[in-house]
């Protein structure tokens, strides 16, 4: 199977590049036979990439250390579900990842748009099929020059008798799905930029490439936001500092592209209706794929330091390479079709639904691009004083939370303002009750005494305008809904939101947003957290609670020491409140072996490898109580060695190549951590604990959710019927008033 | 024996993507759009979908009488010219303008 994996690779890398150079023939030539044949090559491309994918992944399966790939990133012990996404922890599998989520799109764009875009499609069939030849090529380069490590069917000359595993870290469910979430957005972008970029060229620069291509764009924000959030949720149960952002240069890296991406969706809506904003909607989309080019190139390079990087690899300077490709070559078209351009019409009012998405726009922009400057500033710094230096958390939030609490406000206001020009009555009358709200909100939370920093305060404000905004919008079109074909609440507003699923499904992702910003204030403002030190027995205050050290416990599973290569050593903390048990913590630390470790020293080696906190933490809508600990073994150090020495005396004693002796050998090995972990119950040594209480963190994971429903909702298909009838209607009622004219 | 699988596998692709070349009935991509009537179309719908928000901001109270009035006449307007500018570009409307006629 390896060899069709290989075969299949190769295959696609030869019917890519036929893709590109049969989509220019056609383009250039008019000839239809060309442009079908680099469609369907596009479609073939799609076959043999997931035939190639099934092949490693069968690969995975089988345990076939033959593959470096394998060898390197899974093991015998690894459990199946990670097996099968070890695929993407590995520098070759991610690269396979982006092609093969590429030729998905692509395959799908250019079936939806065989009967349309004669023009513009073999253009943008050129332009996807030279971004998948590049990723294609980035892996064939891998067969040619190994040390690249690009090739994901490098096969080893001696295969080892064990997988090096995959990177414990990454053992989490949160993180088996967000790495293809985030490169399926990166992706996704893919297929818009190129239909602009075949816009450009044919000067075909009316809205037509907008609408084709407007749900792959809105796939790409929503599995980038899945990724995110699957990224947050991830730093937040598994990294043990007690957060779910820390602005790292690899979140900041996903986060680009999600900001330009979210202008990019709410700008074409202007062109779509009022061909306004040309120039802007091509650059958007161009910076968009640049940023998801950056965020891969981000992950890859190692050049700047991350908690999520993949180390420093061979693949950065082609992707450099081909980012500074995009941007020059994406720029000469945008000046060279200036005057195709040009907008159609001006804004009629600053009071217009146009206006506010306008100013959305900047803000989004503006974020992004304090973002990218605080990411690179290392880089920059560099550059300029000769020292790395980086920029932390709090400068982040200094210039990033005015702009999010203006963005917020501007998701509430736009809404209630109509398309091209209302009077300030009108926009005062529409404002009012949701003014009200927040005034009244923010009045209430002062008076019941919280100490609010202001910033945290305006979000709330902005919040509460948003989603009160939001009720009111739905509110009166189901009134007007119901006033205009009668039946009850319920139907008039199923009918109202179904008659206009982009509109709607729009309105609950700004919800979503703002019930995620709420939890992000109020977790950042009120969080407490405390490093304690404790032993069995005692106890320390943190605010109003009580955390006491119940006791030490181990998790020496033995079919999970041998399958998953770990050790667990937890503290079972009961925190109490007035006199109450309010909550039982069982964080622990988590120490993995590798292939690599001594094996005359088996104990030490789970204490010399890598270590993983799993936190304990308790939910609820109000508050989470969140615990990391690490118990301090150096008291155990004597205990190790002693393990460790007994086990080499015995294993001298061992024969290499009895199997029957080997499992004997398993077993002192078992019953020599089961004593460690007796030992570690018993005179369990002080614990650092990190004992947060975080408020309303819940809120933030129930915001992503609507979110991702709102965009699902604007997603789902069926519109085009609905669109058409009420085409008839109007284009009914424009006829009787044409033969009046 | 990858070798002997790559050239398997070209082979089969080779014969799906070439297909549109074998026969002068091969192909089948069928345009059903002009690009100037599709846009045109499409504004047509787009412009709708602005009629109809317009009213349902006026029932929502978004828009005064007045201000829904001179929208609704702007918007119906831009609609109508969109509409000759359709039965102009139309296939149908080349065929019956006699031969010379100015298009618009």
């Amino acid at each position: 199977m390896n060899a069709l994996g290989a075969a299949a690779l190769t295959a696609a890398l030869l019917t890519s590049i036929y893709a590109g150079v049969a989509a220019l023939i056609g383009a250039r030539s008019g000839d239809r036979r060309w442009v079908d044949s680099s469609r369907r090559a596009f479609y073939a491309l799609m076959g043999l990439m997931l035939v190639s994918v099934v092949c490693l992944e069968a690969a995975f399966l089988r345990s076939d250390f033959s593959l470096s790939l394998v060898a390197n990133h899974s093991s015998t012990t690894t459990p199946t579900g990670y097996k099968l996404t070890a695929m993407w922890g590995s520098q070759a599998g991610s690269l396979m990842l982006w092609a093969t989520v590429l030729s998905v799109a692509a395959s799908s764009v250019l079936f939806a748009t065989r009967h349309t875009h004669r023009e513009v499609a073999p253009w943008a069939t050129a332009v996807m099929a030279a971004i998948a030849t590049f990723f294609l090529g980035l892996m064939m380069a891998g067969a040619l020059f190994p040390s690249a490590d690009t090739f994901p069917f490098l096969t080893l000359a001696s295969p080892p008798p064990e997988g090096a595993g995959l990177t414990p870290l990454l053992r989490h469910p949160a993180m088996a799905i967000h790495p293809p979430m985030l490169y399926a957005g990166y992706v996704f972008f893919t297929v818009p930029f190129a239909f602009a970029i075949g816009a450009l060229i044919t000067r075909r620069l009316d809205a037509s490439w907008i609408r084709s291509t407007r749900r792959y764009a809105l796939i790409a924000w929503l599995f980038l936001t899945v990724g995110l959030a699957l990224g947050a949720r991830w730093s937040y149960s598994e990294l043990g500092w007690g957060g779910y952002w820390a602005w790292d240069p690899v979140e900041n890296a996903a986060l680009m592209p999600w900001l330009t991406g979210t202008a990019f969706i709410h700008s074409i809506m202007i062109q779509e209706r009022r061909g306004m904003l040309k120039t802007w909607n091509v650059s958007l989309i161009v910076a968009t794929f640049v940023l998801s080019l950056l965020g891969t190139f981000l992950v890859r390079s190692g050049i700047l330091q991350s908690i999520h990087a993949f180390g420093e690899s061979k693949v950065g300077l082609p992707l450099l390479i081909l980012i500074a490709t995009v941007i020059i070559g994406s720029t000469i078209l945008i000046i060279s079709r200036l005057d195709d351009l040009r907008t159609e019409r001006r804004f009629d009012s600053l009071l217009s639904r146009e206006s506010m998405f306008l100013g959305n726009n900047l803000l989004l922009v503006g974020l992004a691009l304090i973002v990218f400057w605080g990411t690179f500033f290392p880089l920059i710094s560099e550059l300029f004083t000769g020292q790395e230096s980086s920029l932390a958390a709090p400068w982040f939030n200094r210039y990033t939370t005015p702009i999010a609490i203006g963005l917020l406000f501007l998701a509430g206001v736009g809404p209630l303002v109509a398309w091209r020009r209302v009077s300030l009555a009108s926009v005062k009358r529409s404002l009012a009750i949701p003014l009200i709200a927040a005034v009244a909100v923010t009045g209430l939370l002062l008076l019941v005494g919280v100490d609010f920093e202001p910033l945290a305060l305006a979000l709330f404000f902005a919040a509460a305008f948003t989603i009160t905004s939001v009720s009111q919008e739905l509110w009166r079109g189901t009134s007007a809904r119901r006033s205009l074909s009668g039946g009850s609440l319920p139907s008039a507003f199923a009918s109202l939101i179904s008659r206009n699923r982009r509109r709607y499904g729009g309105y609950i992702v700004h919800v979503g947003i703002a019930v995620m910003l709420i939890g992000v204030a109020a977790s950042s403002s009120f969080q407490t957290s405390r490093d304690l030190r404790l032993q069995p027995g005692q106890e320390a205050t943190v605010d109003e609670y009580t955390v006491k050290y119940d006791r030490a416990f181990t998790n020496l599973n033995t079919e999970e020491v041998s399958k998953e290569q770990k050790l667990a050593f937890g503290a079972v903390l009961s925190v109490w409140r007035d006199g109450e048990q309010v909550a039982l913590l069982s964080p622990e630390r988590e120490y993995y072996s590798g292939v690599a470790a001594d094996p005359s020293a088996p104990i030490r080696s789970f204490f010399e490898g890598e270590a993983t906190s799993e936190v304990g933490r308790t939910e609820t809508a109000s508050r989470d109580l969140w615990t990391a600990m690490q118990p301090d073994l150096s008291s155990f150090d004597a205990l190790i060695d002693k393990g460790d020495s007994r086990y080499a005396r015995f294993a001298a004693t061992v024969p290499q190549n009895d199997p029957a002796a080997q499992a004997v050998l398993a077993q002192t090995q078992g019953e020599l951590i089961r004593a460690l972990g007796a030992e570690y119950e018993k005179q369990a040594p002080p614990a650092d604990i990190r004992f947060n209480v975080n408020p309303f963190v819940l809120w933030l994971w129930v915001g992503v959710g609507i979110s991702v429903l709102g965009a699902l909702f604007a997603l789902w298909p069926g519109a085009e019927l609905r669109r058409r009838r009420v085409s008839d209607v109007y284009a009914a009622r424009l006829a009787r008033e044409l033969s009046e004219v | 024996m990858v070798v002997l699988l790559v050239i398997v596998l070209v082979a089969l692709v080779a014969a799906f993507v070439l297909a549109p070349f074998r026969s002068a009935e091969g192909v089948d991509v069928v345009y059903t759009e002009d690009p100037v009537l599709a846009e045109l179309e499409a504004r047509k719908q787009a412009k709708y979908r602005e009629i109809r928000d317009t009213e349902l901001d006026h029932a929502q109270g978004k828009l005064t009488e007045p201000e829904f009035k001179r929208q609704e006449a702007e918007l119906k307007a831009e609609a109508i010219d969109l509409l000759k500018r359709i039965d102009a570009a139309s296939p149908a409307a080349e065929g019956s303008r006699a031969p010379g006629a100015p298009a618009d």
